[in-house]
């Protein structure tokens, strides 16, 4: 049932190192209606510096998936190793930072304060604080925005200031759950090739959960096609497009191909249920 | 200007009722008095106007409508009455004197505040309990609302004669009562307050594995500030209460609470009345204080609305 694509002869030493590793991957919540499987046999590969969309209808496990690969669920079946450990380990070692659909900042924090709350918790000194924000904060292109309180920010520059939050610590994989879901098409648009420069930069490995076929399209590098009851993956895309992706990229036959054949893995998803 | 219009309106309304309520309230006062002092009254007999109704007095009697606002113990007394002691008893007189309303306010305000500080204390504790641990989430929270639901006025002297006992009395005691009532809605407003992150925030922390004490110093606790101001501006207005009922049963000699007893052992209404406003007042300056530095606080917190 798996239509696994991710077939690749033996990559070169080092150059396509595994970041993420699932086998067999099983998960099963426990609900009043009885038990719903949210994943089922989640067998995938994401390799360092890949750019990876989890795309498909609600339901299908994409969220889960990503927050199995954050700790925050646990797989009732199956394997699952980030950078080598388990998700548990990985999250103490600081592998990765979490985007969440609402950028979710303190109102009582300035966003420079915000910035700050992992590096906080963390334990960095305080120096090392003020240079990691400004750093982040150039990445996103908020610098100068630092003094500002969260309400004072559109909700696109908040979005950012949440990115720069992930990024603060050192982690190499950024985990990001819908991020632009709740923003309009043309603030999405801006940010879809902001992110793009970002990851071009900070060459991070990078999981992003999507309902837009043309984002998932524009952005990554692996699509993962996925499907409802029980959540599986009904198809990996291996995307043919270049790294460096002007806007336009979108009219050429190379992208409508791509999303059509997402289009098509989404339609194989819901024919079967 | 709407709003201001309509507030008087309200105001006015009330005023009247209450001057219309004080002439049959207190018509068979005055007609006794006026009968004393050789006026003709009908009925003539006391025992004959106590028989007819009060409305049927001022019927056959309006030439003495005029003196049922300025009886010197009236049943009811007239708000020019009031507002006259309560004049007389503050600007009039020194806050250090024992006829003042200023000092017994003071002498109440304390044990207010006291209590007030205690209650809050507590209630924070318990509501940190409460969310943290499910034991006490089930075993406090039930006799929480149980003491609630027994009337102060029946455990407040048992309080009393208990604290005695153990050689607790003076400001304590009254301050106990006032922290019984206060703290509930305190514990309900934080632990409502501490439990309004959302599980998305929660997620959050926990991608950088923080610990309990910083989710609660980081998360938990600036999260809950709106609430802790509403429970705040409940409690202090229960501790006032509290404290009042508290200088009932004591015989106490300072206090508002002693105001009310001693005017109410010799039938002086006004000075009832005017206790009665005096913590009012009190009340709504506390409340007002509370709101100003609700509105400083959110507004410096950016939750302000």
């Amino acid at each position: 049932m798996n239509t696994q694509t991710t077939t690749q002869a033996q990559p070169a030493a080092g150059a396509t190192e595994a970041v993420v590793e699932a086998k067999n991957l099983d998960l099963v919540f426990p609900t009043n209606d009885g038990p719903v499987q949210a994943l089922k046999d989640v067998n995938l590969t994401i390799n360092k510096g890949d750019f990876v969309s989890f795309i498909g209808p609600s339901g299908c496990g994409k969220t889960t998936f990503l927050r199995v690969m954050a700790a925050l669920e646990h797989p009732t079946g199956g394997t699952i190793t980030v950078n080598g450990m388990t998700p548990d380990e990985a999250r103490k070692k600081r592998a990765y930072g979490y985007v969440f659909q609402a950028a979710g900042l303190y109102p009582w924090r300035t966003i420079a304060k915000n910035i700050k709350l992992p590096l906080e918790i963390m334990g960095y000194s305080k120096a090392e604080q003020d240079k990691r924000v400004e750093q982040v904060l150039e990445l996103v292109e908020l610098a100068g925005f630092g003094g500002k309180y969260p309400w004072q920010l559109s909700g696109g520059m908040q979005q950012r200031a949440s990115i720069a939050r992930a990024l603060a610590f050192d982690a190499d994989i950024l985990l990001m759950d819908e991020p632009f879901g709740a923003l309009d098409e043309i603030v999405r648009d801006h940010l879809n090739e902001q992110l793009l420069k970002l990851w071009a930069r900070t060459n991070k490995t990078i999981g992003f959960v999507t309902h837009s076929i043309p984002e998932a399209v524009y952005l990554s590098t692996k699509i993962v096609v996925m499907s409802p009851r029980p959540g599986r993956i009904t198809d990996v895309i291996e995307s043919t497009l270049p790294r460096e992706r002007p806007l336009d990229i979108r009219d050429s036959q190379e992208f409508i191909d791509i999303a059509h054949r997402v289009r098509e893995g989404l339609r194989a998803g819901h024919a079967d249920d | 200007m709407k709003t201001f219009l309509s507030v008087l309106t309200v105001l006015a309304a009330i005023v009247t009722f209450w001057y219309a309520a004080c002439v049959p309230m207190n018509i068979k006062g005055v007609l006794d008095a006026a009968e004393r002092a050789g006026a003709e009254v009908t009925p003539a007999t006391s025992k004959a106007r106590r028989d007819l109704g009060s409305f049927g007095l001022v019927a056959g009697n309006t030439f003495a409508i005029a003196d049922t606002f300025a009886q010197d113990r009236p049943r009811l007394p007239a708000p020019h009455q009031v507002i006259t002691e309560l004049w007389k008893t503050t600007v009039m007189k020194k806050v250090t004197s024992k006829r003042s309303l200023v000092y017994h306010a003071q002498v109440t305000l304390n044990a207010t505040l006291l209590g007030f500080v205690i209650g809050t204390g507590l209630g924070i504790l318990l509501a940190v309990g409460i969310v943290h641990s499910r034991v006490m989430d089930m075993s406090v929270m039930p006799w929480a609302i149980v003491s609630q639901t027994i009337p102060i006025i029946a455990l407040a002297p048992m309080i009393i004669v208990v604290l005695y006992s153990i050689g607790v009395q003076g400001i304590l005691p009254k301050a106990i009562i006032s922290a019984y009532l206060s703290f509930f809605p305190v514990v309900v407003g934080m632990v409502k307050g501490l439990r309004s992150p959302d599980a998305m925030q929660l997620d959050l922390l926990k991608t950088y594995s923080a610990n309990t004490s910083q989710g609660f110093w980081k998360l938990r606790l600036p999260s809950s500030m709106p609430y802790l101001f509403t429970s705040l501006k409940i409690g202090i207005a229960a501790s006032l209460l509290g404290a009042i009922v508290g200088e009932l049963p004591t015989g106490a000699v300072a206090g508002l609470g002693a105001r009310l007893l001693a005017g109410s052992y010799y039938g002086q209404t006004v000075q009832i009345w005017s206790a009665l406003f005096a913590a009012a007042i009190l009340a709504g300056l506390l409340v007002a204080l509370l709101d100003l530095i609700e509105k400083l606080v959110l507004k410096r917190m950016g939750m302000g609305s």
